[in-house]
């Protein structure tokens, strides 16, 4: 088969055929890239090669400079601005990573200098606060909180007045997790948009859009529903140190075009990397070993 | 956003033969759709192969009734089939918990719902059965997870074992073990850390565990939004633990499901309740008719063949 693993055996070269693409397809479907993203890439990939003898080696190493040329414009950091204190929303599914994504950068940013307050927005869930303050003392910044069942709208509110009086370089606040099909709380994501820019028009100045990677096609109606609600800015996946390889960001990068801010490897506070657009194509091709 | 099957299928419809048996090419034509159809619920792709191949031969030779399209037929036998698949032996939603204390162990990927549903499942067996449950965390990892399922079980009025820190998930499990004898308790349930199915440490530490209490039920619970990364789930858990069912979270929200199949398909194993929501009694037993239209996109359609 074509997607085994390579031995030490004489290199065979196949035509780039009807069959050999439909394998190709195959192997992206698998990592959830969605079955008409995965025609176009491949399309795309075969096109002036068709009939062509290549290797194994040789296609996957074009399919995966493929997916990394689509995804190399959206491979983005967060961007840092000079106006104070910069607001970053955080929003997503249940269970997406928020919180921990929060803890994470809330690090990096802390050991590049910057004062960083935390502001606990999830006032729904058991023990969300108490979860983010464990994380704001591993990553050594004061976390904001109100009572479980508060309106999250006024602790934001609250929020950017504390961060505005500490003169705090970032704010990031925490949300409860919501499916976007659920209306009530998607207008209570929005109330929350609407009362931050009460205190600045211009904020929240990132809405973060994090994503499981795990997580199919329905990750294509989160970014739909979230950016109509809360002007999303830019996504995260996490979960990447799984066996899911998230190859939907690559139909979302194609449709939405949103930046890609970071990747959530682990559960450890370092375990945030930059998005690599060819060390992603590389393993959701699997040529990286 | 996504086209249903029947939309898919109206198209390939026409191009059908028209009466009398459902030839191989029909067949091939209309399962080039389903395939599509499946793979967009996020249904794993070997499933799906597998599934599309056994309707196949089942469909072919198939006469077709006057009242239906050819492809309404094909409709019909991929609806069946999908309910045949997802539906488990016995009752759904029952659980083994017989001989007090009975263990329940859950166990799944980070973030899944694990610790939701094992509130909610407290809730369902102390108010519905009328049995004496307690729940013990034994997540050391994630930060608060303890005091997290702590609070949920004062929001439920259901006990739960005493914090401890510094004590491995195998110390707690016996501790529990003890308590749920001692206390008098029809069941205990043992909610775990998230772990990946890839982690060696936590695959082993999990089955520790599981060694330790003997479970009469290991849960796996999965997000219903999980895509195809479902069979590796399914199959690492299931080989590594042994697990005796499933628990499907978040169908409250429009994912199409694929995951249900996978999950049925690669385990075995039934799908024993659908998570609904946040709130302590969105937990249902699980209905394969429902999924199966859901994973179709149309549960219209069927309902009209049934009728014809
Ligand atoms: N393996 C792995 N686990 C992660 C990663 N990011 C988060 N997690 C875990 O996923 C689970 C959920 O993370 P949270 O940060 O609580 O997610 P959330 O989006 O805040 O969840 P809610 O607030 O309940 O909606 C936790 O067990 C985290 O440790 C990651 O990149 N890799
Ligand atoms: N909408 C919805 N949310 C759910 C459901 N089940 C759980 N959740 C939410 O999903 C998030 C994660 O749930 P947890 O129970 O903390 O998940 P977990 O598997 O214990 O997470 P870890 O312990 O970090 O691995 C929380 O925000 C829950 O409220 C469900 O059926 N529907
Ligand atoms: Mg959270
Ligand atoms: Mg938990």
């Amino acid at each position: 088969r074509l997607m085994g693993r390579s031995t030490a055996q004489p290199v065979v070269r196949r035509a780039l055929d009807d069959e050999m693409l439909e394998q190709l397809e195959e192997l992206l479907i698998s990592a959830d890239m969605g079955v008409d993203t995965a025609l176009r890439v491949t399309a795309n990939m075969a096109e002036g090669r068709f009939g062509k003898k290549l290797s194994v080696a040789e296609i996957k190493q074009l399919l995966a400079s493929e997916v990394s040329r689509i995804m190399e414009p959206v491979a983005r950091p967060l961007p840092i601005y000079s106006k104070t204190p910069q607001v970053v929303l955080v929003v997503g599914v249940n269970g997406s990573g928020k919180t921990t994504t929060i803890g994470k950068l809330a690090s990096q940013f802390r050991a590049a200098g910057k004062k960083v307050v935390i502001a606990a927005g999830d006032t729904f869930r058991a023990a969300a606060v108490e979860q983010l303050q464990v994380w704001g003392e591993r990553a050594g910044v004061p976390v904001l909180t109100a009572a479980q069942g508060s309106d999250p709208a006024s602790l934001a509110f609250d929020a950017m007045g504390r961060a505005q009086e500490e003169g705090a370089d970032l704010l990031l606040i925490d949300t409860a997790g919501r499916l976007q099909n659920r209306g009530d709380l998607m207008e209570e994501l929005a109330k929350i948009v609407r009362v931050i820019r009460k205190k600045d028009e211009t904020a929240p100045h990132n809405t973060l859009l994090v994503l499981d990677a795990t997580t199919g096609q329905n990750a294509l109606n989160q970014v739909k529903v979230f950016q109509e609600i809360s002007d999303v800015s830019g996504l995260v996946m996490t979960k990447l140190d799984g066996t899911a390889k998230g190859g939907v960001l690559v139909a979302l990068a194609d449709r939405f075009g949103l930046p890609i801010h970071a990747v959530g490897v682990g559960e450890q506070i370092d375990d945030l990397s930059p998005f690599d657009p060819d060390e992603f194509a590389a393993a959701l091709v699997g040529t990286d070993g | 956003m996504f086209e249903n099957l029947s939309e898919r299928l109206s198209g390939v419809f026409d191009r059908l033969t028209k009466q009398g048996a459902l030839s191989d090419e029909d067949v091939k034509t209309a399962l080039r759709e389903v395939r599509v159809a499946l793979l967009e619920a996020d249904v794993s792709l070997p499933v799906a192969r597998d599934f599309v191949k056994a309707v196949q031969d089942k469909a072919t030779g198939q006469a077709v009734t006057k009242s239906v399209t050819p492809g309404q037929q094909v409709v019909k036998i991929v609806h069946d089939a999908l309910i045949d698949t997802l539906k488990g032996e016995g009752e759904p939603g029952a659980l083994k918990i017989d001989s007090p204390p009975a263990p329940i162990l859950m166990v799944g990927l980070q973030g899944g719902g694990k610790t939701t549903t094992t509130a909610k499942l407290a809730k369902r067996l102390k108010e519905r059965d009328g049995k004496r449950v307690l729940m013990a965390s034994l997540d050391v990892n994630r930060p608060a997870a303890m005091e997290q399922l702590a609070i949920l079980g004062v929001q439920i009025g259901v006990d739960t074992l005493p914090i401890v820190k510094g004590e491995t998930p195998v110390q707690i499990a016996k501790r529990a073990k003890t308590q749920a004898g001692l206390g008098g308790y029809d069941v205990y349930m043992l909610d775990t850390a998230g772990r990946l199915s890839i982690d060696e440490e936590l695959m082993q530490q999990v089955k520790a565990v599981r060694d330790v209490a003997n479970p009469r039920e290991t849960l796996l619970v999965v997000d219903g939004l999980t895509g195809q990364d479902a069979v590796h789930t399914a199959e690492n858990f299931d080989e590594r633990i042994g697990i005796t069912g499933v628990v499907l979270t978040r169908m409250d929200g429009d994912g199409r499901g694929g995951a249900a199949l996978s999950m049925r398909a690669v385990t075995g194993k039934p799908i024993k309740f659908v998570g609904l929501g946040e709130k302590m009694d969105a937990l249902e037993t699980f209905e394969p008719e429902r999924i199966a239209g859901r994973i179709l996109g149309m549960g219209d359609i069927v309902a009209l063949v049934e009728k014809a």
